[in-house]
C-alpha cells in the first residue's frame, strides 16, 4: 500500500514503496533492459524513465485498453487438443522489446545469408544433389526425413525460390550474442501479431513513440505481395495471387484473413479452387477465374489428396500436377520441410560454407545428433541437463526440457530416443535473455526469443523487427503460444 | 467475388435480419402482455410462435408462453452466432468496423444470456439487439464498398424481411378474418397496433393514414408502400436493385434470369390491383413467400453452387 509521504512531489528520488522495479531481479541470463550493474542500457532509457514516472493505475488502464482492443478485433488463436480451448486472445505484454540498429544489422545480414543458402540447398537436393555427392550432408539424413517429398524430384521451383517466407527463431545468449534456435520453412505464422501489436502499441504509448526512433514495419504486406508477384509463372504479367487457408478452424485463421486483406488478395479455401487441364481456377460469382500464385498456408500433406494424403478434405485435387506443369506457383514450394528438420539444422553452418563460401554470420546452437552413438550415449546419461526435441515437430510440441522434467518423463523420452534416434536431437538448456514485462502494477523480467520474418523473391526483404515471444510464467523457458507464451512488440531503432 | 464469400455475406445478413425481426416481435408481445387479459395470452403466443416460423407443435394443455420465449431466444442468439460465424469466414471481405461491431454484439449477447437477463429483463435485451442491428447496418453502409458483396448483403436482408413480413401479416389476417369488417374493440385495436409495431411501422402508418386503424389499410401499407423500409414493396425494390447490380457484373444469360425473377416479384406488387389482393389475401401472402424462396434458389443455382461444366463451356 502506498502511504502519503512528505517528499511526494520529488521526482528525482524514486519512491521505494511504489517502485515498479522492486520485484525485478537479475540473474545469469542476459537482461535486455539492464546491464550487469543494474543500469538501464542506453536504448531502454526512455522506457525506463516512463515506467518510473507513470502511476501503476495508468499502466493498468493502458493494459486493459490494449487487451480490449485485441478481443474486439478478434485477434485470437486456437489451441489444439483441449475441449474449451477454441478461441483465445493472444496474451500480449505491454512493454516493447527494443533492439539497437547495430544488433539488427547483424541479424539482417545473417538471415539473408541463411535463406539464400537454404534455397540453394533445396534446389540442389531435389535436382542435382551435389551437396549429397560431396558428403556435406549424409544422404540418409535427407531420405529419412518425414518432410522430404520425392514427388518434387527433378522439378525446379520458379527462380530457384523454394522458401519465399521464412520465420527464424533467434535467442540471445548470456554473452549478448543472437543465435539461431530453429528455422520455420513450411508455413511460418505469427506475423499478424507483429503487425497488430504495433498498431495497438501506437495507440497505447504515443508519447514513447515520439521520444524513440522506431523503424516502421507496416510495409510487410506490400513486401510480401511483391515477393509473391515476382514468383508468378512466365507469361502472366498480371498474376492473380490468392492465399490458401485450411479454413476458419485453423489456429492461424485470423492471420490468414489479416494478410489477405492487407494485400488485397482473395482468401480461398480448397473448396473454392478447381483444376481443369492442369490449370487452377477459383469459383466466383462471375464464373471461373484463373489462379497464378498461391500463398499457401496449408501443409504439404493436405494440399492435394491426389498427390499426398488421400484423406485430406482441405486440399485441391490435381493441384500438384498443375504445379509441376508450371501453371501455378506455390509459396512456399512443397518439400521445404526437409530443410527445417531439427537434425538437418545442425548442418546449416556447413551448408552456408559449401554453397556460399562464407562463414555463417549468425551461429547455431550446439546440437547433438542422436543417431551418432557417442553423442547419444552422452545425452542419455545427462538427460536432466538437455532439451530434447522431436525433429519434425514445431510449436513446442514433443519436447523434453531436462532441468524442468520429472524422472518419469525422462524415462519416457529415453525409451523413445532409443527406439527412434533419428527422430530426436538434443541441445543444451539455453538461458534465453530476459526482457521487462508488465504484471499488475509492477515490472518483472521474463524470458524472450525473437522471430523475424524473411521474404525472398527477386531480393531478400526483412522488415525491421519480428515477433518477440515471451514465456509469461515465472522462470519458464517455453515461449510458444500453444504452451502459455505471449508476445510483445519489437522495436528496432533507427 | 468468390462464390463462398457471396454465400457467407448473404447468410450473415439474413441471420441478423432474422434475429432483429424476432427481437422486435417479442418486444411488442411482451409489452402487450403487460396490459392485456391473461386469458387471451395463450392465443397470442401461439400466433407469435407461428409468425416466427416455429414448426414444432405446442401441446393443447401447455401454456405457449414458455415455448415462445425459448424459441425466440434461440432464434436471436442462434441468429447472431450464425451471423458472426459467417462474418468470421469472410473477415477480409467486410470492413474491420463491421467485424468488430458484430463480434462485440456476439460477446455481449453471450454475456447477457448466461446472466439470465432474457427472463429477468427481456425488454432491455430486445432493445440491445435492435439497436445493435441498426447500428450494424449503418456501419455496413458507411464503411463497406457498395460493390458486389454489399449487394449480396442487401439481397439477404430484404429477402428475409419480405418473407417474414408476409408470414406475420398472414397470421394476423387469418386470426382476425371474422372481425375484419366490424368496429374494433380496444383489445383488437391493440393487436393491430402490435402488428404495425412489429414492423416498426406504427409512426410511419399514422403519417400516411392518421391513427385511424383499418386492417385493409394496414395490409396495404405493409405490402405496397414504396417508401417505408419494412414494407414488402420496399424489400422487393431493394432485392431487384441489388440483383440488377450483381447481374451487371456477371452479365450472363443465367444471371439475367435471376434479375428477371426479382423484377417479376416487384411487378406483382406494383401492378396487382388492390381489390384483387384484398379478396385473395391468404394466397397473396403465400405467393410472396413462395417467390422469395424461388429467388433464393435461383441465386444459388447461378452464383453460388453452379456446376463446373456449365462454367467451363461459357
Amino acid at each position: 500500500m502506498a502511504t502519503p509521504r512528505l517528499d511526494e512531489g520529488r521526482l528525482d528520488e524514486p519512491r521505494l514503496d511504489s517502485d515498479p522495479f522492486s520485484h525485478y531481479l537479475l540473474d545469469s541470463a542476459y537482461d535486455e533492459m539492464f546491464d550487469a550493474q543494474r543500469r538501464p542500457r542506453p536504448h531502454y532509457q526512455a522506457l525506463h524513465e516512463l515506467l518510473l514516472g507513470m502511476p501503476a493505475d495508468e499502466m493498468r488502464r493502458k493494459k486493459q485498453a490494449a487487451d480490449a482492443s485485441f478481443l474486439n478485433q478478434g485477434i485470437t488463436f486456437t489451441v489444439y487438443g483441449r475441449d474449451e480451448g477454441t478461441e483465445r486472445i493472444f496474451p500480449h505484454d505491454l512493454l516493447p522489446r527494443i533492439i539497437t540498429r547495430a544488433e539488427w544489422e547483424t541479424i539482417e545480414r545473417g538471415l539473408a545469408q541463411r535463406v539464400t543458402a537454404l534455397n540453394l540447398f533445396l534446389k540442389d537436393i531435389y535436382n542435382e544433389g551435389r551437396c549429397l555427392a560431396a558428403g556435406v550432408v549424409p544422404r540418409e539424413m535427407i531420405y529419412s526425413c518425414r518432410h522430404f517429398r520425392r514427388q518434387m524430384r527433378g522439378f525446379a521451383a520458379p527462380k530457384g525460390i523454394y522458401v519465399a517466407v521464412m520465420g527464424t527463431d533467434l535467442v540471445r545468449l548470456p554473452d549478448g550474442r543472437f543465435v539461431v534456435l530453429e528455422d520455420n520453412l513450411r508455413v511460418p505464422s505469427g506475423v499478424s501479431y507483429m503487425l497488430t501489436s504495433r498498431q495497438v502499441m501506437k495507440r497505447t504509448f504515443p508519447e514513447l513513440f515520439q521520444r524513440t526512433d522506431v523503424r516502421p514495419i507496416d510495409h510487410y504486406a506490400e513486401a510480401l505481395l511483391s515477393t509473391l508477384r515476382a514468383l508468378a509463372p512466365e507469361g502472366r504479367p498480371e498474376p492473380n495471387i490468392v492465399l490458401l487457408t485450411p479454413g476458419v478452424y485453423n489456429s492461424a485463421y485470423f492471420e490468414h484473413t489479416f494478410l489477405a486483406r492487407q494485400m488485397g488478395i482473395e482468401l480461398v479455401e480448397g473448396r473454392d479452387l478447381v483444376v481443369h487441364d492442369n490449370v487452377i481456377y477459383m469459383r466466383t460469382t462471375t464464373g471461373l477465374r484463373r489462379v497464378d500464385v498461391i500463398y499457401r498456408r496449408v501443409d504439404d500433406d493436405f494440399i492435394d489428396p491426389l498427390a499426398f494424403r488421400s484423406d485430406s478434405t482441405l486440399g485441391v485435387t490435381g493441384l500438384f500436377n498443375a504445379y509441376r506443369a508450371g501453371n501455378v506457383t506455390l509459396a512456399n514450394a512443397l518439400g521445404t520441410g526437409v530443410a527445417d528438420d531439427k537434425a538437418l539444422y545442425a548442418y546449416v553452418p556447413k551448408l552456408i560454407r559449401y554453397f556460399l563460401g562464407e562463414d555463417p554470420i549468425l551461429d547455431n546452437v550446439e546440437t547433438y545428433l542422436l543417431t551418432e552413438r557417442a553423442e547419444r550415449r552422452h545425452v542419455l546419461a545427462h538427460l536432466d541437463q538437455y532439451v530434447v526435441k522431436a525433429v519434425g515437430e514445431s510449436g513446442g510440441y514433443g519436447m523434453l526440457i531436462g532441468p524442468h522434467s520429472t524422472a518419469e518423463q525422462r524415462e519416457e523420452f529415453r525409451a523413445r530416443i532409443e527406439a527412434d534416434p533419428r527422430n530426436y536431437i538434443a541441445q543444451p538448456t539455453l538461458m534465453l535473455s530476459r526482457a521487462p514485462c508488465f504484471f499488475d502494477g509492477r515490472v518483472e523480467p521474463r524470458h524472450v526469443d525473437l522471430r523475424p520474418y524473411i521474404l525472398c523473391g527477386d531480393k531478400v526483404t526483412i522488415v525491421p523487427g519480428g515477433l518477440t515471444r515471451v514465456a509469461l510464467r515465472t522462470g519458464s523457458l517455453v515461449v510458444n503460444s500453444s504452451q502459455g507464451g505471449g508476445s510483445k512488440d519489437t522495436w528496432v531503432l533507427q | 467475388m468468390l462464390s463462398r464469400v457471396a454465400d457467407n455475406l448473404y447468410w450473415m445478413s439474413r441471420y441478423l435480419e432474422r434475429a432483429e425481426h424476432t427481437a422486435r416481435v417479442m418486444g411488442v408481445q411482451l409489452n402487450l402482455m403487460l396490459e392485456q387479459d391473461p386469458r387471451t395470452s395463450s392465443r397470442r403466443w401461439l400466433r407469435t410462435l407461428g409468425a416466427l416460423g416455429n414448426s414444432t407443435p405446442v401441446a393443447a394443455n401447455q401454456d405457449p408462453f414458455a415455448p415462445a420465449q425459448i424459441y425466440a431466444l434461440r432464434q436471436i442468439t442462434g441468429g447472431i452466432a450464425s451471423a458472426r460465424e459467417n462474418a468470421r469466414q469472410v473477415r477480409e471481405q467486410i470492413s474491420s468496423e463491421m467485424w468488430e461491431h458484430l463480434n462485440r454484439l456476439f460477446h455481449e449477447v453471450k454475456r447477457i444470456e448466461s446472466a439470465g437477463f432474457w427472463t429477468r429483463q427481456p425488454l432491455d435485451f430486445v432493445s440491445t439487439i435492435l439497436e445493435s442491428s441498426h447500428l450494424f447496418q449503418g456501419v455496413t453502409d458507411s464503411t463497406m464498398n457498395h460493390g458486389e458483396g454489399w449487394q449480396f448483403i442487401q439481397v439477404g436482408r430484404f429477402i428475409e424481411r419480405a418473407a417474414a413480413t408476409a408470414r406475420l401479416l398472414d397470421l394476423y389476417f387469418r386470426e382476425f378474418r371474422e372481425s375484419l369488417g366490424e368496429a374494433m374493440d380496444s383489445v383488437v385495436h391493440m393487436e393491430w397496433i402490435g402488428l404495425l409495431r412489429s414492423c416498426t411501422a406504427f409512426e410511419a402508418y399514422c403519417k400516411v393514414y392518421t391513427a385511424d386503424l383499418r386492417p385493409e389499410r394496414v395490409a396495404e401499407f405493409l405490402l405496397l408502400n414504396a417508401e417505408f423500409p419494412h414494407s414488402v414493396r420496399f424489400a422487393a425494390d431493394s432485392v431487384q436493385r441489388s440483383l440488377d447490380a450483381i447481374n451487371e457484373v456477371a452479365s450472363s444469360k443465367r444471371s439475367a434470369r435471376v434479375a428477371k425473377m426479382a423484377g417479376r416479384f416487384r411487378a406483382g406488387l406494383i401492378f396487382t390491383p388492390l381489390e384483387e389482393i384484398v379478396t385473395g389475401l391468404a394466397e397473396f401472402f403465400a405467393d410472396i413467400q413462395k417467390q422469395c424462396a424461388r429467388i433464393h434458389s435461383a441465386i444459388y443455382e447461378v452464383y453460388i453452387a453452379y456446376p463446373i461444366e456449365a462454367a467451363i463451356e461459357a
